[in-house]
């Protein structure tokens, strides 16, 4: 090979490159999210009330369409009830009715958000609510 | 018809993809087996080419020499143009793999009424400066889904990308790269289609590449914008492929397989294809030789050792004959 010091010089960082995520991976521990649904709000609920506003599916999916559509309508629109597809009427909140049953946000939002890297801005308006950290995990 | 073949075989990858999960529920060859395949080919095909490149002697300094050479002191010389120190070819290079300076120099010879005017032509450098960098950002974009937690580097190029924080479509953030590389990507696509002198050059291999990132780029945009798909459930999937666990989440639709069986055989088809110029550009003669001609001596690297016979020791053997045939001779 011509120049070959050059060249293999160069090769050997497009390999370090490429295999970054790999090397990146090594001595950080492979986690799995298990966002936590067993508030107390939510177990105070008989097992047959024990629905989100939409199904759990679609929630997954589309919970942030959803989220920003509610500030939309509420902030801008001054529309604040959300019909969902089962008719039920609900009160377009992320603190009065989101986080009424999902009160455990490091364990319910946070889990996924950073497992994914995802920072969404909502608190950057909304006050966090404060947790009992302790308290949960005595639950 | 090049553009046919090619479209029809992008397609027909769509429809595979599609067909395999959705149909016959082969996801695990489409979450495991191909991207892992699609990556060792990417990766021994790209050394593969380089080396063979690297074989390619280059005997003489033949760079471009688009500027004032190294000349008499009064003559100003253009340094990064027409370098002449290793100095100078490191600037050159530099502006050539991260400006397109040569693209940039771009210029477009045109007949209007009769008459020859040749004038620069940028286009073609926005529309190539846009697609790579936007194709460059939403690579480092997805090494989210690849890392247990990713560098702040990437967190600060994805914040800077969704920075606007629009949301007209389905998604809080809209992402800036989204619309640059559709539009450069439209761009460099229908200068192929519209100019018929581009469109005489074009291949399929011009076209299927094309194709192929736009099948990549309209089923990501559908993925986030239109069509939502369980992230979480993804990044299981791609980081287990990272931590050689690989496991295939229930719950991800047939789009993100097609979405990803299209970036394995882009990985794939990378080192046998002209986008191999990501390589390529490095090795580059024309760019990355200083144009020091006369200043060093150059040895043709395939120089043959030429067995060559001195006149002397031709009369030596021949003398007698010669004498003979009355041939003159320069000893006797």
């Amino acid at each position: 090979m011509y120049d070959g010091g050059k060249i293999i010089f160069g090769l050997i960082i497009f390999l370090v490159l490429v295999t970054l995520p790999f090397t990146l991976s090594i001595g950080k521990d492979y986690t799995k999210v298990n966002p936590k649904i067993d508030t107390p709000e939510i177990m105070k609920l008989p097992e047959t009330e024990r629905k989100c506003v939409e199904s759990k599916d679609f929630m997954r999916k589309e919970h942030m369409k959803m989220l920003i559509e509610w500030r939309d309508a509420v902030v801008r629109d001054g529309k604040t009830l959300y019909v969902n597809s089962q008719g039920k009427t609900f009160n377009m909140s992320l603190q009065n009715t989101c986080m009424q049953c999902h009160s455990n946000k490091s364990k319910f939002c946070d889990e996924c958000h950073n497992y994914v890297k995802v920072k969404p801005y909502c608190w950057d308006c909304h006050i966090e609510p404060k947790e009992n950290i302790k308290k949960e995990a005595a639950l | 018809m090049g553009i046919g073949l090619a479209l029809i075989t992008v397609l027909g990858l769509i429809f595979f993809a599609y067909f395999g999960t959705a149909v016959v529920g082969l996801n695990a060859l489409f979450a495991i087996v191909f991207p892992y395949a699609a990556f060792i080919i990417f990766v021994l095909g790209f050394i593969y080419r380089i080396v063979k490149w690297g074989k390619s002697p280059v005997p003489y300094r033949i760079p471009t020499t688009a500027g004032q050479h190294y000349s008499s002191l009064w003559f100003k010389q253009n340094k990064i143009d027409n370098p002449s120190t290793a100095w100078g070819v490191a600037l050159r290079m530099f502006f050539e793999v991260f400006t397109f300076r040569s693209l940039f120099r771009n210029t477009k010879a045109e007949l209007l009424q009769g008459r020859l005017y040749v004038g620069s032509s940028k286009w073609l450098w926005l529309g190539a400066i846009a697609f790579h960098y936007s194709f460059l950002v939403i690579f480092l974009r997805h090494m989210r889904f690849f890392t247990p937690e990713t560098p702040w580097v990437i967190d600060t190029i994805e914040s800077l990308d969704s920075f606007l924080q629009v949301h007209i479509l389905g998604s809080p953030l809209l992402y800036i790269t989204n619309l640059t590389i559709l539009a450069a990507l439209l761009y460099l696509l229908g200068r192929r289609i519209l100019d018929p002198k581009i469109k005489y050059i074009s291949l399929p291999s011009d076209y299927f590449p094309l194709f192929l990132i736009l099948g990549i780029i309209t089923t990501g945009i559908l993925m986030r914008y239109f069509f939502k798909v369980d992230v979480t459930a993804i990044k299981e999937l791609t980081l287990g492929l990272v931590y050689f666990k690989p496991v295939v989440p229930k719950g991800i639709g047939s789009l993100f397989y097609i979405h990803l069986f299209l970036v394995s055989i882009l990985f794939a088809y990378f080192p046998f294809s002209k986008l191999m110029h990501m390589g390529g550009v490095f090795l580059s003669p024309t760019r990355n030789l200083a144009n020091n001609n006369r200043m060093e001596r150059h040895v043709n690297p395939w120089e043959y050792p030429v067995k060559h016979r001195h006149y002397e020791e031709y009369e030596d053997e021949f003398r007698e004959k010669m004498k003979k045939a009355g041939i003159p001779v320069e000893k006797e």
